[in-house]
């Protein structure tokens, strides 16, 4: 299946993005799940490795300046591959918005969801060109 | 903008939220938008439709509910403008899921859409469903996805591509379809489009074997060159990642090639050239190659590689293993897992690094690292790999303790070949971190320690040692308590010294003080004090000169606030005071349980549930009894066994579990068989506690508990159901006061029963009279003889008057064929601050035999 969910949690652990992949969670669910795992990502250290495993999901996740990236992914998901991901994600959003702070996210929720729809579908990579995956939003800035 | 508008923008709005200082605060400004877009929507307010929906998915990322907003969801996916269709569809995926029934509604909307002429409406129809789609949806417009996966557009492609993954896994059969097409996919040069196809190829793997089979003929030339050219060509701006061109799709394929060569000679075969170029060819410096050399790797060990190619994976997992990167290292553990099927013995020459990682401070490398260590032990590396675990559960973290100890268990079960090492391990690790091994754990230690008769007095003195180190350890001392109960005669005259141990010397009431500890700490739990209790009852036995100490301690129990620790104090008391001569067969050692049969049963009933699990074992004398009585237990055996040791005078046929009370306190009747036998339709077992007053043994045994008992005597529940449980409890009780029965409906009891007789008590009173009861007695014969000349008796306390109506009958006949009805008027004086209590005192005649029955009467409801 590949990614479970996709999740920005700044370091006060207040979320900032959720996107969940064919995870039927109900809100309760998802604010407890949410909550455990920023928990305990926040709780490491550099050092350690950006993987962990909570329930049966492996969490990868990486640090920009004051906010988290927390992909959840199945089991059997290439780490290094997701963290790369992770990082192409915050170059595309970094392209539209330039140097891309929590802010940004926040006022522009949507656009940062459209970026990521037209990187991942239903927990599938889809797009890996940071030009091809803006194409749609710039098209739409533009019109409006 | 419309001046009248209520609302907010939504800029203001992620304002208004962002500078709240608490939850409280947010909750707030929550609440007052959510009722401001609730009040739009039922305006059907189109301007801001778009508007609402976007704050709604601010305010669904923050966690609260917004079910309200998907109706207008479906409202702006109907409208004609791309931007209304775009927060549409974002709205929906993200305020939807499939299970909701406006799902159903937006099937038409999609339909639409996948035909429109406008590409980026079609893509983000396709996207939506690609996300959302349940398997109605999915039979129902599977036709549009699969022409849209002829289109040229490669936006368009890609994402049908991936739609149709979703499909196919919502409706498997939809597969043959698409199979064609996704293949043809390969052909294209658009990256998008060839992740996506990849991507569903390795979907369709899972679903059809069929499909494996024609992938395997028809793509595998294409895949290898796929492969090829991403890894050959020259920099490509778009895709390039540390210089690496599109790791994404590398991966992709790489894991699509593990899926056609698993199991396949002729496909291993064909990809071998290609997986060896990229094992040796890939950059290793950089993350992304890092990552394609991962998969790489997986590949080379799921395929029918070549043993080259595996030098070549094995290699790569070595320099891996060695890295810094506590990233490159997690993933090397993660791919020894994999590799240990292929190659166990070159994952065994890693055992030191891995061992390294197992202490690692990281607990992501700490838990791969174990899992692996697990895998790799066997029956000639047990020994030091356990005691180098041993070791680091010394040094480990708290929470770590749990996980490490659970394996290491697992792993001296079922690699030891002496039972020497077994005991010795587990007495480590019980001492170490007793405190996280499960119950089933050392219950097994202790059927091993039962069936080991000369390992016996050396498992006993080594968890006395252990004792006085550990004592903060439960489950150390469990064990301990237990041994010290069944086999301290060892401890003391060092029966059976093996060459390895240190003499030492242990009286008798080092032994007792022990168990003294255990019990009166405060940390110790019920289990281990009730265990204790036992052993000391054992010990009393065994040690004859600290019987009287040994009195003592109990004694001082008997005023226990524990109700299992109380019960147990009251019966052992009775036991050393009054039986003695049938105390050292009663506190005989456990029966040896045998270790097969309990090692089948417990991995049968490993994974079902605990309880039955805890009923097979061995101690179950210390478990079992935790519910009061023990009546609701399953059959446990070893309870049987033990009342069969005390069954010479009173025989009992049956072996329910209730027969334990029964048969504990049959002890006092060991002379009146008839009532142990009583064969009261095997319904109440517990009822013959009743019979009390049929000796006089009994009866002068039953008073005095009471007495003992007064303060802590539990409070009954006056239910029916459980009656006969309050009998019990109430013959010990002088039943206490009882506040929340204000009703005036009591519960019928069974106030008296013999073998002979028995007499039930109902009870009416009227509400304005609180103080009188009516209790309407019914008496019945239960033995095969009519009674005649019948005449019912009784007294009550002072503060109580009574006034007994005429019988309805002075003749009882046999076989409970009829009965007598008397009504008795009771007039409690101090009602509500003392409970009920009658003497009884029936006089009959059998056959022209004159005969007295009498008994007390405790268990009367409370508020009487």
């Amino acid at each position: 299946m590949g990614i479970r969910f996709v999740l920005l949690v700044n370091k006060q652990g207040q979320t900032r993005l959720a996107q969940y992949y064919a995870e039927h969670l109900t809100l309760d669910e998802r604010r407890a799940l949410e909550g455990e795992i920023v928990r305990k990502c926040l709780a490491r250290n550099d050092q350690q490795c950006s993987f962990v495993e909570h329930r049966n999901y492996k969490i990868v996740y990486r640090r920009y300046a004051s906010l988290f990236f927390l992909v959840g992914v199945d089991n059997d998901e290439n780490e290094l591959a997701i963290l790369e991901f992770i990082h192409l994600f915050v170059e595309t959003m970094d392209r539209h918005f330039g140097n891309v702070c929590e802010l940004d996210i926040m006022f522009h929720l949507e656009k940062a969801h459209f970026m990521l729809e037209e990187m991942v579908m239903n927990g599938c990579i889809v797009e890996t060109s940071k030009s091809n995956i803006l194409a749609p939003i710039q098209l739409m800035d533009k019109a409006s | 903008m419309n001046p009248f508008s209520s609302g907010t923008r939504l800029r203001d709005m992620i304002r208004a939220i962002r500078a709240c200082k608490t939850a409280a605060e947010e909750r707030a400004v929550v609440r007052k938008e959510c009722a401001a877009i609730r009040s739009a929507i039922s305006e059907n307010d189109q301007d801001y439709r778009h508007r609402n929906i976007a704050k709604l998915m601010f305010i669904h990322m923050l966690g609260y509910p917004t079910h309200f907003g998907q109706m207008e969801c479906l409202k702006l996916i109907a409208s004609a403008g791309f931007p209304e269709k775009r927060i549409g569809y974002l709205g929906l995926m993200l305020l939807l899921d499939e299970r909701q029934e406006v799902l159903m509604l937006v099937t038409n909307s999609l339909k639409q859409d996948l035909n429109h002429t406008n590409q980026y409406i079609v893509g983000l129809a396709l996207c939506a469903l690609g996300n959302i789609c349940s398997a109605e949806m999915a039979r129902d417009l599977a036709p549009e996805v699969e022409r849209l996966l002829l289109t040229r557009d490669p936006n368009i492609k890609k994402k049908a591509a991936l739609c149709s993954i979703r499909i196919i896994r919502k409706v498997p059969d939809l597969a043959e379809n698409v199979l064609s097409q996704a293949a043809s996919l390969l052909k294209e040069k658009h990256h998008g489009v060839l992740i996506a196809g990849v991507q569903l190829c390795t979907d369709l793997c899972k679903v059809s074997a069929d499909a494996t089979k024609y992938l395997r003929k028809n793509c595998t030339e294409g895949l290898v060159r796929i492969l090829k050219d991403v890894s050959n060509s020259p920099y490509a701006p778009e895709y390039d990642i540390a210089g690496i061109t599109d790791p994404f799709l590398h991966i992709r394929v790489l894991r699509l090639m593990r899926m056609l060569g698993q199991g396949d000679a002729d496909t291993s075969e064909s990809i071998n050239d290609i997986l060896a170029q990229v094992a040796s060819k890939t950059e290793s410096n950089k993350n992304a190659g890092n990552a394609i050399l991962y998969e790489c790797v997986e590949t080379i060990m799921g395929i029918e590689a070549t043993s080259g190619l595996r030098v070549l994976a094995i290699n790569i997992l070595g320099r891996f293993l060695s890295n810094r990167d506590n990233n490159i290292r997690y993933v090397a553990l993660n791919m020894l897992m994999k590799a240990i099927a292929v190659d166990s013995q070159a994952v065994q020459r890693h055992r030191t690094t891995i061992l390294e990682c197992v202490k690692d401070s990281d607990a992501s490398i700490r838990k791969r690292a174990l899992e692996l260590v697990f895998l790799l032990v066997n029956d000639t590396n047990a020994k030091p790999l356990t005691k180098e675990l041993v070791d680091y559960l010394e040094v480990s973290d708290q929470d770590f303790k749990g996980d490490l100890t659970a394996k290491i268990c697992s792993i001296v079960e079922k690699f030891s070949q002496e039972k020497k090492w077994y005991i010795d391990q587990m007495f480590k690790v019980l001492s170490l971190a007793g405190n996280y091994v499960k119950d089933d754990v050392w219950h097994a230690l202790i059927v091993a320690i039962g069936n080991a008769p000369d390992l016996q007095g050396y498992s006993v003195r080594s968890l006395y040692k252990a004792f006085q180190t550990s004592s903060e350890q439960v489950s150390l001392v469990r064990v301990a308590v237990w041994c010290i109960g069944e086999y301290g005669e060892m401890l003391v005259t060092n029966v059976g010294v093996l060459e390895v141990e240190e003499p030492m010397t242990v009286t008798e009431s080092d032994a007792v003080d022990v168990l003294e500890d255990c019990l009166t700490r405060h940390s110790s739990d019920i289990t281990t004090r009730s265990m204790s209790l036992i052993a000391l009852l054992k010990l009393s036995s065994r040690f004859p000169p600290t019987s009287e100490r040994i009195k003592e301690i109990i004694t001082a129990h008997k005023g226990s606030v524990v109700l299992e620790l109380q019960q147990r104090a009251i019966e052992f008391n009775s036991i050393i005071q009054k039986h003695q001569n049938i105390k050292s067969s009663l506190v005989e050692r456990m029966p040896v349980l045998d270790e097969s049969t309990y090692i089948a049963k417990r991995t049968s009933s490993s994974q079902a549930d605990i309880v039955a699990d805890k009923s097979t074992q061995p101690s179950s004398a210390g478990t079992s009894l935790k519910l009061p009585n023990g009546v609701s237990k399953p059959a446990a055996a070893p309870l049987v066994d033990l009342l069969d040791l005390s069954s010479d005078d009173t025989p009992v046929p049956t072996s329910t579990s209730n027969d334990f009370l029964h048969d504990l306190l049959g002890i006092d009747l060991t002379n009146s068989s008839s009532s142990g036998t009583a064969p009261t339709a095997g319904t109440d077992i517990l009822m013959d506690l009743l019979s009390i007053g049929t000796t006089p043994v009994q009866s002068n045994a039953a008073p005095e508990i009471v007495s003992s008992n007064k303060a802590f005597a539990p409070t009954s529940k006056p239910a029916p159901t459980t009656v006969q449980v309050v009998d019990l409890l109430d013959g010990l009780s002088s039943n206490g006061s009882h506040s929340e029965a204000q009703t005036p409906i009591y519960p019928s009891i069974t106030a008296f029963q013999s073998s002979t007789l028995k007499i039930t008590f109902s009870f009416t009173k009227q509400p304005e009279k609180p103080q009188v009861t009516q209790i309407q007695a019914t008496f019945m014969n239960l033995s095969s003889d009519a009674y005649a000349d019948f005449i019912f008796q009784a007294a009550v306390p002072k503060f109580v008057q009574l006034q007994l109506d005429p019988a309805s009958s002075n003749h009882l006949p046999a076989s409970g064929n009829g009965t007598i009805t008397q009504t008795l008027t009771v007039t409690n004086s101090q009602h509500g601050q003392k409970a009920l209590a009658m003497r009884i005192r029936i006089v009959y005649k059998v056959n022209n035999q004159e005969k007295l029955e009498q008994g007390q009467i405790n268990n009367f409801p409370s508020g009487l």
